[in-house]
């Protein structure tokens, strides 16, 4: 049975690396800062211990005020997962960095939330539309969206 | 912090995608009208033929008792059409139970399933594909209107009829296969109808 870390836990070493990176962690995840996540993600795949090395999904959710992605990481090795998430404020070019060069399974993913939210994944390799086609106005699963 | 890649990518030319996305957009706009059936405005001259009707009746039973579908089944229909297709309901028994895997060999389109604007351009070059005479079912809530997507999707075609001429609807969500064998049959019906040769030209020669 895979283990579901505590995020207030995982928040306390990365707080330890990087000061001044969290936004808030609870017993079942965390919500790191858009312009950290880059740092925190590698820390997270990379440390002994923690080796998250298999990314199971990202997705995203509309809050009207701002979006939220959401990145579900597993362990192979110590079966053990946590949930990552992050905000975005800006509606109109949300941008966020990618983690297609971490965990490459992100790549059609990131497209998806690309081409039904409209969040730009900074560092994509290929960063287009996966479902509509290329010329389709708007983002589908935006609340504003009608 | 730059992450580099971890492999090569091969990715299509984002050119393409837009070409692509410029013919689902024209499709798109030049389909806002239902085609409407056939039998009204196919060539007249054919159907002014009185005289030779033994031939029209060969060919048209030679036509409606061999149906062969062409593999176009994008949603849940499929199931019961492959149900139809199955020794319970054996569609056999009417002459058509091959499926061609080509649209050159086959006669009749079943449009079994939710079509989708992104997938339309293909679903009209397998009818444009497909060798006269044809004919096309419209199975099911999502070929005849849309079906629950109907009025609110952004990405499902209201009915197969805004890209291609439709001759039999079968309605259900889906139909069960009795349905589509009715259907079938009325289609054969429609065939049976059908006047094939000009008289008045070859009575010129």
């Amino acid at each position: 049975m895979t283990v579901s870390l505590s995020g207030k836990e995982v928040a306390l070493k990365i707080e330890g690396e990087f000061p001044g990176s969290l936004v808030e962690s609870s017993q079942e995840n965390l919500v790191v800062k858009s312009d950290h996540l880059l740092d925190a993600a590698r820390f997270l795949k990379e440390t002994d211990g923690l080796d998250f090395d298999y990314l199971n999904f990202v997705t995203a959710v509309d809050y009207y005020d701002h979006f939220e992605v959401s990145y579900m990481l597993s362990s192979l090795e110590h079966n053990h997962c946590l949930t990552v998430k992050t905000r975005c404020y800006d509606r109109e070019n949300p941008v966020l960095p990618s983690v297609v060069g971490l965990w490459q399974g992100a790549d059609f993913q990131e497209r998806e939330i690309y081409d039904l939210f409209g969040i730009t994944f900074e560092g994509h390799p290929n960063l287009k539309r996966i479902f509509l086609w290329a010329g389709f106005e708007g983002h589908p699963l935006r609340k504003d969206f009608i | 912090m730059e992450i580099k890649p971890a492999g090569k990518y091969i990715y299509p030319d984002i050119e393409l995608d837009r070409e692509e996305g410029q013919i689902i957009e024209d499709l798109k706009t030049n389909s806002q009208e239902s085609i409407s059936d056939p039998d009204q405005w196919l060539d007249e001259e054919l159907e002014q033929n009185i005289l030779l009707t033994s031939v029209d009746a060969l060919i048209n039973w030679s036509r409606r008792s061999s149906l062969w579908t062409a593999i176009c089944f994008p949603a849940c229909c499929a199931f019961e059409m492959i149900a139809a297709n199955g020794p319970r309901f054996d569609l056999a028994r009417f002459g058509m139970e091959i499926l061609r895997a080509s649209p050159r060999q086959a006669d009749l389109m079943i449009t079994a399933g939710t079509l989708t604007w992104k997938m339309a351009p293909n679903v009209r070059r397998i009818y444009n594909q497909m060798a006269e005479p044809k004919w096309v079912i419209a199975m099911g809530a999502c070929a005849i209107s849309g079906g629950i997507f109907a009025s609110a999707s952004y990405a499902v075609v209201p009915g197969y009829n805004r890209i291609i001429p439709v001759d039999v609807y079968v309605p259900g969500c889906p139909p069960r296969p009795e349905a589509l064998i009715y259907g079938i049959q009325m289609l054969q019906k429609k065939i049976a109808r059908r006047k094939n040769i000009d008289v008045r030209r070859l009575l010129k020669r």
